[in-house]
C-alpha cells in the first residue's frame, strides 16, 4: 500500500508562490492502477516525482509500503559520454542488481547491437528510448510509476514495452500520468483529475473524462464526431 | 516478442527504514557507482585513462617544483627548494581544486537524483573522494619518486604528514560541500572563487615557511587555515628544522564550523532542488 497524505508543494515563480499540489491525499493498493488527467503543468509530473521520493513535499507525507520505481519516461537520465553499457552498469550498482544478467537484458531488449558499446551522445532518439526502457525494466519494483511513456518509439517497439510493462506485470500497481486520454484508458482501473492542485476521484472513467475535458475547455467539433482531442 | 532475459519477480523487498548497516551498506554503494561514472566520464577509456587522475596533478606539481627550482624562488628556510615545491604545491590541491570541483557539480547531475538513493550530498563526496585520491597518490609517487632520485629525504615523521595531509583535505572537503550547496542558490559564488582562490594561492604557505615571515605578517597568516595544515605537513616531512607554527586547535575549529555550516546549507537547497 502507498500512502500519500496532505502532500502539498508550491513553486516560487515571479511575485509569488504558485500552488501546484494542495494537500493531496489518496491510498494505492498493490496491483491497482491509477491514471491521473491533467492539463499541461497541472503538477503530474511533480506529483509522481515527489511519490518516488525523488523530491520533497513542502508539507505532507508518502508512505511506500511497497517498492516504488523512479519515475519512468523514455528521457532517460543518461550520461552521455557514457557507453549504454556503462549506464546499465551503473544502475545495476545503484540497486544492487546483477550486471551480467542486466546487460544481456537490456542487449536483447533495447536491439542496440554494438552500440551498446558506443557513448549514449551517439545514439538516435529512438536508441535512446529503447535502452531507457530496457534499463526501467531490469530493477523489479511493486509500484511503477510512469509519466508520459507512451509518446516515444515506432510501432514494433511500443508493442514490446506494452508485453514487457502491461502483460508480463499486469500484477503490478502502477500510477500513470499522461495527457493522452486513451492511454490512461486502456490500461488504468481507476481515474483521477489533477487540477488547481485538487485530486478527483473517479472509478469510471467516462466520468474522469468528462470532468477533464470541461476543465482544458475543450468542446466537440460542430459537424462531426471524429475529430480527435 | 520478448526478452527472456527480463524476470517477472519482484526483486525488490517492501520498503521500511532501513538499519543503519543497511544505510551505509547503500550509501558505501551509491558513493561508488557515483565515483565510478564520475571517473569514467571524466577521463574516459582512451589513452591512459584513470591513471589521469594523479598523472595530472603530477605535471601541475613538477611544473611548479621545475619552476620554482629554477627561479630560485626565496622561500627563507633550509629546506631543499624540491621539498618544498612538493610539500606546497601538493596542498594546494587540496583546498583549492575540492571546491572548483564542487562548485556547479549538481546541476549537470540533477538527473541522478530520480533514483531515490542517490542524494546530493552523495554526488559531493563521489568528487570528493576522487579528488583526494587524485592528490593523494600524485603526492605519495612525486615523493617516493623524488626520494628514489636523491632530490629529498623520506618524511621524519610520516604520521604527522598524514595528520596534516587529512587535517587539509578535511578543511578543503568543508569548503568545498559549503561552497557547492551554495552555487546551487547564486552563481556568484563561481564567479568570485577563482579570483579569490588566486588570490589566497601565494597567502596559503605553499610559498613560504611561517616562520620566514615578520612577526606581525605571521598572525595575519595564521588566519588562514590551509597554512596550519602546510606547516603540519612540512614539520612531519622535515622535522625540527621546519619551524612549524600552527594551532592544531583552530584549524580543527574552523573545519568542524565549516563542516557544520555546509550540511546545514545542503539541507537548506534541498527542498528548493527541481529535477527538470
Amino acid at each position: 500500500m502507498i500512502r500519500v497524505r496532505n502532500l502539498t508543494k508550491t513553486y516560487p515563480i515571479r511575485g509569488g508562490h504558485r500552488t501546484i499540489l494542495d494537500s493531496v491525499s489518496f491510498d494505492l493498493a498493490p496491483g491497482r492502477k491509477l491514471g491521473i488527467l491533467g492539463r499541461n503543468g497541472a503538477g503530474k509530473s511533480t506529483l509522481i516525482r515527489i511519490i518516488s521520493g525523488a523530491e520533497r513535499a513542502d508539507a505532507g507525507t508518502v508512505e511506500r509500503g511497497m517498492s516504488v520505481s523512479w519515475p519512468l519516461a523514455f528521457s532517460g537520465a543518461f550520461q552521455t559520454a557514457l557507453t549504454g553499457r556503462d549506464n546499465v552498469r551503473f544502475i545495476s550498482r545503484i540497486y544492487n542488481s546483477d550486471f551480467e544478467r542486466n546487460i544481456v537484458a537490456v542487449d536483447e531488449f533495447a536491439e542496440l547491437g554494438p552500440y551498446l558499446h558506443e557513448p549514449v551522445r551517439t545514439y538516435s532518439s529512438g536508441m535512446r528510448a529503447r535502452l531507457a526502457f530496457a534499463m526501467s525494466m531490469i530493477i523489479e519494483f511493486d509500484c511503477f510509476l510512469i509519466d508520459e511513456i507512451s509518446a516515444v518509439g515506432d510501432a514494433r517497439f511500443g508493442q514490446k514495452c506494452q508485453a514487457e510493462l502491461f502483460e508480463k506485470r499486469a500484477d503490478r500497481a502502477m500510477i500513470i500520468v499522461s495527457h493522452d486520454a486513451a492511454y490512461v484508458r486502456d490500461h488504468c482501473d481507476h481515474f483521477a483529475v489533477l487540477h488547481d492542485g485538487h485530486m478527483h476521484f473517479h472509478d469510471d472513467f467516462e466520468d474522469a473524462y468528462t470532468l477533464f475535458k470541461g476543465l482544458i475547455g475543450w468542446t466537440p467539433p460542430p459537424d462531426s464526431g471524429t475529430a480527435s482531442s | 516478442m520478448t526478452a527472456p532475459g527480463l524476470t517477472h519477480q519482484p526483486a525488490c523487498t517492501p520498503e521500511r527504514v532501513p538499519s543503519l548497516h543497511e544505510a551505509l551498506a547503500i550509501e558505501r554503494r551509491v558513493i561508488f557507482a557515483l565515483l565510478m561514472r564520475e571517473a569514467l566520464t571524466r577521463y574516459g577509456r582512451h589513452n591512459i585513462g584513470f591513471l589521469w587522475l594523479f598523472v595530472e596533478p603530477m605535471i601541475f606539481t613538477v611544473g611548479v617544483t621545475a619552476l620554482w627550482s629554477l627561479t630560485k624562488t626565496v622561500h627563507g628556510s633550509s629546506i631543499p627548494i624540491t621539498a618544498f615545491a612538493l610539500t606546497g604545491y601538493s596542498s594546494v590541491l587540496l583546498w583549492r581544486n575540492m571546491p572548483g570541483r564542487c562548485i556547479n557539480a549538481l546541476y549537470p547531475n540533477l538527473p541522478l537524483l530520480y533514483h531515490r538513493n542517490v542524494r546530493i550530498l552523495d554526488i559531493f563526496i563521489a568528487r570528493l573522494v576522487l579528488e583526494f585520491m587524485g592528490a593523494t597518490m600524485s603526492f605519495m609517487l612525486l615523493g617516493i619518486l623524488f626520494h628514489m632520485i636523491g632530490w629529498m629525504e623520506l618524511p621524519e615523521d610520516l604520521l604527522e604528514v598524514i595528520g596534516g595531509w587529512f587535517i587539509l583535505a578535511w578543511f578543503g572537503m568543508a569548503l568545498a560541500l559549503f561552497l557547492g550547496a551554495l552555487s546551487v542558490r547564486s552563481e556568484l559564488v563561481e564567479k568570485l572563487w577563482h579570483p579569490l582562490s588566486y588570490l589566497v594561492f601565494p597567502l596559503s604557505g605553499s610559498a613560504f615557511m611561517v616562520d620566514a615571515l615578520p612577526h606581525e605578517a605571521q598572525g595575519y597568516v595564521l588566519l588562514l587555515p590551509m597554512v596550519h595544515g602546510v606547516e603540519i605537513v612540512r614539520e612531519g616531512y622535515f622535522g625540527s628544522y621546519a619551524h612549524a607554527h600552527y594551532d592544531l586547535g583552530y584549524v580543527i575549529a574552523i573545519a568542524s564550523t565549516l563542516t557544520f555550516l555546509a550540511l546545514l546549507q545542503i539541507r537548506a537547497i534541498a527542498p528548493e532542488i527541481i529535477i527538470e
